[in-house]
């Protein structure tokens, strides 16, 4: 359902992504893991074209998006079009500071979509109930946690209902705790079918509820496959490594 | 002549005037048609007149007594003996006399914009002025005269004024008198106020000046002495191309002094001299009473006292004025204020996010109206712009010139707020798949506004006091109120604490009003707290 070929991508003459090829089937949860630097971010950036690949070209669903060069109008509204299946969750929440949790989340489905406020009242209630926050909706943002933040990002993200959701790096700035609230809900959200890509530094998650793994190092993937294997016997010397690193 | 404060202003004038009549001759079609449709009596061509009953005539009527002044005794009222000269002359065209106000600076451009036919302010017939504009035959020669404090003595000749310091007012026939005699010891003031209150307490020794103006501003510490100094004439201005009505205002005065009504007039002001009586050949005794003079001395005398009704009395006939200087002032600040946060926000945004040719154009204007001072701006978009044939009120000129003005800064302003807000929020937005648009209205502006508003607060109080510049294009806001009042009444202080007041009054709202606008939009960060 989603296709990312050949993507590259470079900043000021630096080789971030060399050619990154993908393929993710429906209801997977995959973890993007890898060193620092390593272009695991840029490459989940450039899938919804807020990061425009140099080359290569990113299909979901049904709508394919090429890079070739200069950027077009006709691009944007093809991006446009392929934005509305892909929802996206940052590391440092993002959420609307001037808007509750509730027009957070309303706000979208409104302003892009057309919905109606009684509408889109409705499915962002559903949303905030479904991760924990229906008590605090009416809150503004900088008077939630950390963790209640990124929760109603994602539902933030939902309300647009995509077919599968990017994750860059979202519990890096949350404490151990909090980042339990997030990683229940992403869980859950897994069991349910949704499709999602996570970039992270955390190995507790991505072994014990990835479907599949991917190490990256210097903007190539070098190994990928089922968390166990992944973990407890890298094929890789750069796998090896970077693992080894972590205890 | 009296009050001749920037040549320059002469020149720019002549200037403006010349683009007028090169490239916009409609503004002399459009009164050619309007005159041709129903012929007045003489077929004059009267500029700024509204119908063919109206001549509309300007002069400065701040602090310029004896000429054309506020009368003391009824604010709101003018008087002065060329004022009662027009009232008289007016109707000897057919017509009915309007009295239009213009900052002395404004009056000659404004005969080039056609805002009124004529201009009378004691003007000098110098050869300078006759460059500028077209001179009717003198109304008034007088002569220049010695002021003293009352207990100066010797100092009765322009020959023993040498090596003393003297005071008159700028670009007069006394200035060059004295400039030619002991240039090292002149002082040029821009008007008579000063002048004055500076012999009074020392910093003159004397002051050589129109005879009229001597009369008027010697009070009982001063005198005036020694013989009449040089020839004065005074004449009315008209635009240069308008002979015809220098012509028939001429016929008229000749009609006003022959039968006696000019002599009548000016000695009910105590004006009329033996230079008159020799220029007009009248050597007739008139029994008018000097009613004008002694009125006016008898009212400035109870009026400017020191006792408690004498000030009551006075600032309680300055209210209606101040009220509707502050009126005025919070007018055009408002307006501008809308203008300058509406504008300012879309010069902003094509700075910040627009394409190149427009960030370039905002990013220039920006530069331009910051780096220009505001006066030039108001005088060059009321004085200006009729040239391009743009013709605006002297209030819409006044906000305009603020508000575009105030937009600059104000663009700078949001544009600091704009990119105050983190970069991740644009993300957010444009991941939302909103469009760029959208991201920006939705988005980045209200956040940005957020952190605009407090340095707004700052601005628009600058604005309020900036407006005073407006006065330069004939609109009497608070602070003209306040140079007319203190002015006539050398009442600096008292005046000066009432227009105080009325600034604060006026300002608060505004201040209170960003506090509102503030915590409306604090209460985002506020809101939520248990």
């Amino acid at each position: 359902m989603l296709k990312a070929s050949n993507i590259v991508k470079s900043f000021s003459g630096n080789e971030i992504l060399r050619g990154i090829s993908l393929e993710v089937e429906r209801g997977e949860l995959i973890s993007i893991i890898g060193p620092s630097g390593c272009g695991k971010s840029t490459f989940l950036r450039c899938l919804n074209f807020l990061e425009h690949p140099d080359a290569g070209d990113v299909q979901v669903e049904n709508v394919k998006l090429a890079s070739h060069g200069a950027w077009r109008r006709a691009d944007e509204a093809q991006a446009h079009r392929l934005r509305s299946h892909v929802g996206m969750v940052f590391q440092s929440f993002n959420l609307f500071p001037h808007r509750t949790v509730l027009e957070n989340v309303m706000l979208a489905p409104m302003q892009v979509k057309g919905l109606e406020e009684g509408k889109a009242h409705k499915i962002a209630c559903e949303l905030l109930e479904k991760v924990g926050l229906s008590a605090v909706k009416g809150r503004y943002p900088d008077r939630l946690s950390g963790g209640q933040q990124q929760r109603a990002a994602i539902a933030r993200a939902l309300a647009m209902k995509p077919s599968v959701m990017l994750y860059d790096e979202p519990t890096s700035a949350l404490d151990p705790e909090l980042s339990e609230e997030v990683l229940s809900v992403m869980r859950a959200l897994d069991a349910e079918g949704m499709t999602q890509l996570v970039v992270t530094h955390d190995m507790r998650f991505a072994r014990a509820a990835s479907d599949r793994v991917l190490f990256m190092e210097a903007g190539q993937i070098v190994e990928s496959g089922d968390p166990d294997v992944i973990f407890a016997n890298p094929r890789e010397a750069g796998t090896r490594r970077f693992l080894r690193t972590l205890l | 002549m009296v009050r001749m404060k920037r040549v320059l202003l002469w020149a720019a004038g002549l200037m403006l005037w010349a683009g007028l009549l090169g490239g916009g001759s409609v503004a002399w079609a459009d009164g050619a048609a309007a005159t041709a449709g129903q012929p007045s009596v003489a077929g004059l061509h009267v500029p700024g007149a509204r119908n063919e009953q109206d001549l509309p005539w300007a002069s400065d009527g701040e602090a310029n007594v004896p000429y054309v002044f506020h009368d003391p005794a009824h604010e709101g009222r003018m008087t002065g003996f060329e004022y009662d000269l027009m009232q008289a002359l007016a109707p000897r065209l057919g017509r009915q006399g309007r009295f239009v106000q213009n900052g002395w600076d404004g009056l000659i451009p404004g005969l080039g914009r056609d805002l009124y036919a004529l201009v009378i302010d004691g003007i000098e017939m110098t050869p300078e002025h006759k460059e500028a504009v077209l001179f009717s035959r003198p109304y008034y020669v007088t002569v220049d005269r010695i002021v003293l404090r009352k207990s100066e003595t010797g100092l009765e000749s322009v020959a023993a004024l040498k090596g003393h310091v003297v005071g008159t007012i700028k670009s007069t026939a006394a200035e060059r008198l004295l400039l030619d005699h002991d240039p090292a010891n002149v002082r040029s003031y821009d008007e008579e106020t000063n002048l004055f209150s500076d012999l009074k307490n020392g910093r003159l020794d004397a002051i050589l000046i129109d005879e009229p103006i001597a009369l008027y501003y010697c009070s009982d510490d001063l005198k005036l002495v020694g013989l009449p100094i040089g020839r004065v004439a005074y004449g009315i201005a008209f635009a240069k191309d308008n002979p015809g009505l220098r012509d028939a205002v001429d016929a008229a005065l000749g009609a006003l002094m022959s039968d006696g009504t000019l002599h009548q007039i000016l000695a009910r002001w105590n004006l009329w001299t033996p230079q008159m009586a020799d220029y007009t050949g009248d050597h007739s005794v008139s029994s008018t009473q000097p009613t004008a003079w002694t009125g006016y001395r008898q009212t400035m005398e109870r009026m400017s006292g020191s006792g408690l009704q004498a000030m009551v009395q006075r600032y309680s006939s300055f209210l209606p004025l101040i009220a509707r200087g502050a009126l005025m002032t919070l007018a055009v600040s408002a307006l501008a204020m809308v203008l300058a946060v509406a504008f300012g926000l879309v010069l902003a945004l094509a700075r910040a996010y627009g394409l190149a040719p427009l960030r370039w154009v905002a990013g220039v204007y920006v530069e331009v109206v910051r780096g220009t001072p505001l006066l030039i701006q108001v005088l060059f978009i009321f004085y200006g712009l009729p040239a391009f044939g743009v013709k605006l009120s002297p209030f819409a000129a006044g906000v305009l010139a603020l508000g575009l003005n105030y937009a600059a800064y104000e663009a700078e302003n949001y544009r600091a707020g704009l990119l105050s807000v983190p970069r991740g929020q644009m993300e957010a937005a444009i991941a939302l798949n909103m469009t760029h648009r959208q991201a920006l209205r939705l988005v980045i502006v209200p956040q940005a506004f957020r952190t605009v508003v407090p340095v707004m607060t700052n601005d628009f109080i600058a604005l309020l006091k900036d407006s005073s510049l407006v006065s330069v294009i004939t609109l009497t806001e608070l602070s003209q109120t306040y140079i007319r009042l203190s002015s006539t009444y050398y009442d600096y202080i008292g005046t000066g604490l009432l227009v105080a007041l009325a600034y604060l009054l006026v300002g608060l709202p505004f201040v209170r009003l960003a506090r509102m606008a503030e915590k409306r939009m604090g209460r985002v960060v506020s809101k939520g707290h248990h």
